[in-house]
């Protein structure tokens, strides 16, 4: 038993419901309790979807459970045959269902239905939602697509992309337009919006391009083995990562063909003088393994932050994260313990945080700027605009995401210079996100620092680790923007710890200061 | 009453034919109740003992728009607690130990069942009694179920008051229970409106903290605020306590009724009541009538989602001037609903329980003006070019009594007029 507060991966029947709703063609028979389907709303409300997410749930109740839910399965199946006329139709049970043990594979098997079912395992406690999606999308391309005579022309598939997946709409248009300026036609993009029929011709390409690991790894080694279809191995999130993918694809398909970078404009928007401010600001980055991995690259190497702390929340991916955090030169932190997060933020305070919408709000509660650069995500990270994260339009809109939550260089120079101005104040906030002001920071678990008079008493080591701020130290933290402010803090704590004094007085805050200058 | 408010309906809806499916039931589990009880409740924790399923409907039902630290969370049951329910007991006790060291805040513990510890047949009421004895005084430790297979929606929070009765003290006081969570602004309105025509001892469950004073006895007289206590109403008679059965308040017709039948209990005079009510209610029905011009003579079809189908398709009917088709409500059930019934005209199909495919096709059917639905529902039905307002909404916004009747009819109305809006512009 885990106490959770927030998670950040559902359960592996909704990582099926993304590859069935992304699909069309298919439907899913669920085998479930009433309630279940609140898994709807994800798609209709999160992602805005306009139709209901192809999804028949048994709905079965406490009174059924003494007959025959096993006949319930079959009815709700062949209903939903009768009414969708699925090209395929996959089955499965929810965590309920599988305490049940009604079989839902073995029962749809039975009913001789005049099209591929096709049974989903999905351990419902033990694996969650990133799981569900992988396996369930490797068992549609195991059950359907046939080895075939590759395509004369060099052709790819681009695999990965699901429902509510982080801007995956958009990632498949920029890496679809990017292959066709390599010269390589797309042959089937799935899951999202392939047919059953689509995916039986999986394997007339000549490789796969792999853009989601977490969704569609174990069936691009799949489709190695079986139809020889080798894949890649680079996610495009990044100038970088962009340029190596495409030097991958070359060296798969032999293209020579020309990229223009005449829309790369990220690479100069780093070099103008207006981005030295953004020199050395210390990241926090948390999400799932792919993306953290690619934005710490694109943190350190593109947009020349100081990567304070790294990890991800899935732990398929821990290895790949360690090493990534090894290069540099940090601890990885594996966890989906929301509240492991939280603290980890608190006592590294970065500048700025990259994460999930977790991590928004655990920034909105200490006061630090965060940018979301990886699901789980909410409804304002579906926008209308085109707003993709890979190929060079996507380093583009890391750049402008990234860079919009911090204050910007000149006026974090102004609100150091004039900290008591009435209206340019720091608790005003950066003044392009309209007065709002981050919360102040709390930290509800501990009891408040007690404030002292300033008595003149030599500053006198404690063994208790319990260090007072006097009052006029107090009121100069208060006048440092707040942005920094958490730092400047947790510095001066640090230092003052460090020379085993017990109180910190106005001189020990600046001697901190320039302890810690760089 | 007076003279402004229409005579009851000749036929109302109470021995109309209920249309009775099942099949696909497009609705919440119990366990969102806990969304709005775990804010009403301020020394309360809600301890799920469920799947990770249970844990994603929360935060999802939630929209993870509670920035710190919730007061509810979910004991998630692993392979291992499958496989030996006293090892699952330890674990149980392990875990509520650890939340209530770092918690001492909480003053109540809720061990809430789901659909998997049901299965499982893991004895929560076991559980809380053995929990309790571990640390009482400080804390009490309750267990309901939240379970989809035995509860939707609102039923949890029945489930949760229900779960209460029986720790309630005895007394032979005469005192009024207000049954039924409220937010606190309508809370304090309605106990204002009962304190000036006199009536008290006025109690409310669920109270705020478990320091209110409450008891519970054969002088006790209780109304319900909330259509869906059909549990905690048995579990109240069970204790010999007595209901004042009443349309429910909403809209001011709604909450007219409710305040004079609780105020013939309590022998008002009728210039007293009249004194108390008639600028509020004059307020009231100005508010409705502003939002109604938008509402009036338009259809609505509702879909089962909260139990609160019945006493708003009559709000809509008698004060808005809109005709229901269909009124879907998860449960009937007459002792509660029956008065509403009565003041519904007979016209629309009154439907329990749910077949959705089916519910869909006769709502392409009728095309109704206004859909109310589940969040599941709303998008794809407006991209059908129907008008929908959401129906959890109507659970999540301050809508009984006087002072949120005009509110109450622009949920209505708001979705109507936007469509006029962008209509006229397009």
């Amino acid at each position: 038993m885990k106490l959770t507060v927030w998670t950040y991966e559902g359960p592996p029947h909704v990582g099926a419901m993304r590859v069935a709703t992304g699909m069309k063609g298919l439907h899913y028979v669920l085998h479930a309790p009433q309630g279940d389907t609140y898994a709807d709303l994800l798609f209709t409300m999160i992602e805005r979807r306009n139709h209901r997410p192809p999804v028949t749930y048994t709905t079965f109740q406490a009174r059924d459970l003494g007959s025959d839910t096993a006949g319930l399965f079959k009815a709700s199946c062949q209903d939903a045959y009768d009414r969708f006329q699925p090209e395929a139709i996959i089955v499965g049970a929810s965590c309920t269902a599988e305490l049940i043990q009604d079989d839902p594979g073995g029962l749809a098997e039975t009913m001789g239905l005049p099209i591929p079912v096709i049974a989903l395992e999905l351990p419902s406690y033990q694996r969650k939602e990133n799981f569900g999606a992988d396996e369930t999308f490797l068992q549609i391309v195991r059950h359907l697509a046939k080895p075939m005579e590759k395509t004369k022309r060099v052709s790819c598939n681009i695999i990965g992309p699901t429902a509510l997946g982080f801007r995956h709409r958009d990632d498949v248009q920029e890496i679809t337009n990017l292959l066709y300026e390599l010269g390589i036609e797309v042959n089937v993009t799935a899951p999202m919006g392939s047919t059953p029929s689509e995916i039986a011709k999986m394997g007339q390409a000549h490789f796969n391009v792999l853009l989601y690991p977490e969704t569609a790894e174990q069936a691009a080694r799949y489709c190695e083995r079986t139809f020889d279809q080798p894949y890649t191995k680079t996610v495009p999130i990044g100038v970088g990562a962009t340029n190596d993918f495409i030097a991958e694809v070359r060296a798969l398909s032999g293209s020579t063909a020309e990229i223009s970078t005449d829309r790369l404009r990220q690479t100069w928007w780093n070099q103008s003088v207006d981005s030295t401010y953004l020199t050395g600001k210390r990241v926090f980055i948390f999400g799932d393994g792919t993306h953290v991995k690619a934005a710490a690259r694109v943190a350190r190497d593109e947009m020349g932050f100081e990567v304070a702390g790294i990890g991800c929340y899935n732990r398929e991916f821990a290895r790949d994260i360690r090493a990534v955090a090894k290069e540099y030169g940090i601890e990885a932190l594996i966890t989906d313990d929301y509240l492991e997060v939280e603290r980890t933020i608190e006592a590294l305070q970065p500048e700025m945080i990259l994460g999930t919408q977790m991590e928004r709000h655990i920034g909105k509660r200490l006061g630090i700027p965060c940018a979301v650069i990886s699901a789980p995500v909410h409804v304002q990270d579906f926008p209308a605009r085109y707003s993709p994260q890979m190929g060079f339009e996507g380093a583009n809109v890391l750049f402008d995401t990234w860079v919009h939550p911090l204050v910007m260089g000149l006026e974090e120079h102004l609100l150091h210079m004039f900290r008591d101005d009435f209206e340019f104040h720091d608790d005003a906030g950066a003044s392009h996100h309209g007065g709002h002001s981050p919360k102040p920071m709390q930290v509800p678990d501990k009891t408040p620092k007690p404030v002292l008079e300033d008595v003149s008493v030599a500053a006198k080591p404690v063994d208790d680790g319990n260090i007072v701020w006097l009052s006029s130290a107090e009121k100069e933290l208060k006048k440092i923007p707040f942005f920094v402010r958490g730092k400047a803090r947790r510095n001066t704590e640090t230092y003052a710890a460090e020379k085993g004094l017990g109180e910190i007085s106005l001189d020990t805050l600046y001697e901190a200061k320039a302890h810690y200058a760089r | 009453m007076n003279d402004l408010t229409p005579p009851p309906p000749a036929l109302g809806c109470r021995s109309a034919p209920i249309l009775k499916q099942r099949g696909q039931r497009e609705v919440f589990c119990g366990l969102t109740g806990i969304i709005w009880l775990h804010r009403k409740i301020q020394d309360a924790f809600f301890l799920v003992v469920g799947s990770r399923t249970c844990a994603h409907l929360l935060q999802s039902a939630a929209g993870v728009m509670i920035f710190a630290e919730p007061r509810f969370g979910t004991a998630i049951l692993e392979e291992s607690d499958l496989a030996g329910l006293n090892d699952a007991h330890k674990e149980l006790d392990r875990e509520v130990a650890r939340l209530l060291a770092r918690r001492p805040d909480i003053r109540q513990l809720f061990l809430v069942g789901s659909c998997p510890s049901e299965v499982i047949k893991l004895d929560l009421s076991r559980a809380a009694e053995r929990l309790t004895q571990q640390f009482a005084p400080k804390v009490r430790v309750l267990e309901y179920s939240g379970s989809g297979i035995e509860t939707t929606f609102t039923q949890g929070e029945d489930a949760c008051l229900a779960s209460m009765v029986p720790v309630l003290p005895q007394t032979d006081a005469r005192e009024l229970l207000v049954v039924g969570a409220l937010p606190d602004v309508v809370e304090d309105q309605m106990l204002s409106l009962l304190a000036d025509m006199g009536i008290g001892p006025v109690r409310v469950l669920p109270a705020r903290n478990i320091d209110a004073e409450m008891g519970i006895g054969p002088n006790t007289v209780f109304a319900l605020t909330q259509p869906f206590l059909g549990d905690t109403h048995a579990a109240l008679e069970r204790r010999g306590a007595r209901y004042i059965q009443a349309p429910f308040p909403l809209g001011e017709e709604g909450t007219t009724a409710w305040l004079s039948a609780v105020a013939a209990e309590f022998g008002v005079d009728a210039e007293t009541f009249e004194r108390v009510t008639a600028a509020p209610r004059r307020r009231a029905r100005q508010a409705v009538a502003q939002a109604a011009e938008t509402l009036q003579g338009k259809t609505v079809f509702f879909f089962p989602d909260s139990q609160l189908e019945i006493p708003l398709a009559r709000f809509l009917a008698r004060e808005c001037g809109m005709t229901p088709l269909e009124v879907g409500s998860p449960y009937i059930h007459d002792a509660l609903h029956g008065p509403d019934l009565d003041l519904l005209p007979s016209g629309p199909q009154i439907s329990e329980g749910q077949d959705v495919d089916l519910q869909l096709d006769r709502c392409r059917a009728a095309r109704p003006d206004l859909t109310v639905c589940g969040l599941g529902l709303a998008n794809p039905l407006e991209a059908e070019g129907l008008s929908t307002k959401w129906a959890i909404e109507l659970v999540f916004t301050p809508v009984h009594f006087y002072e949120q009747a005009g509110d109450l009819a622009s949920l209505f109305a708001r979705p109507l007029r936007r469509k006029g809006i962008l209509e006229a512009k397009t």
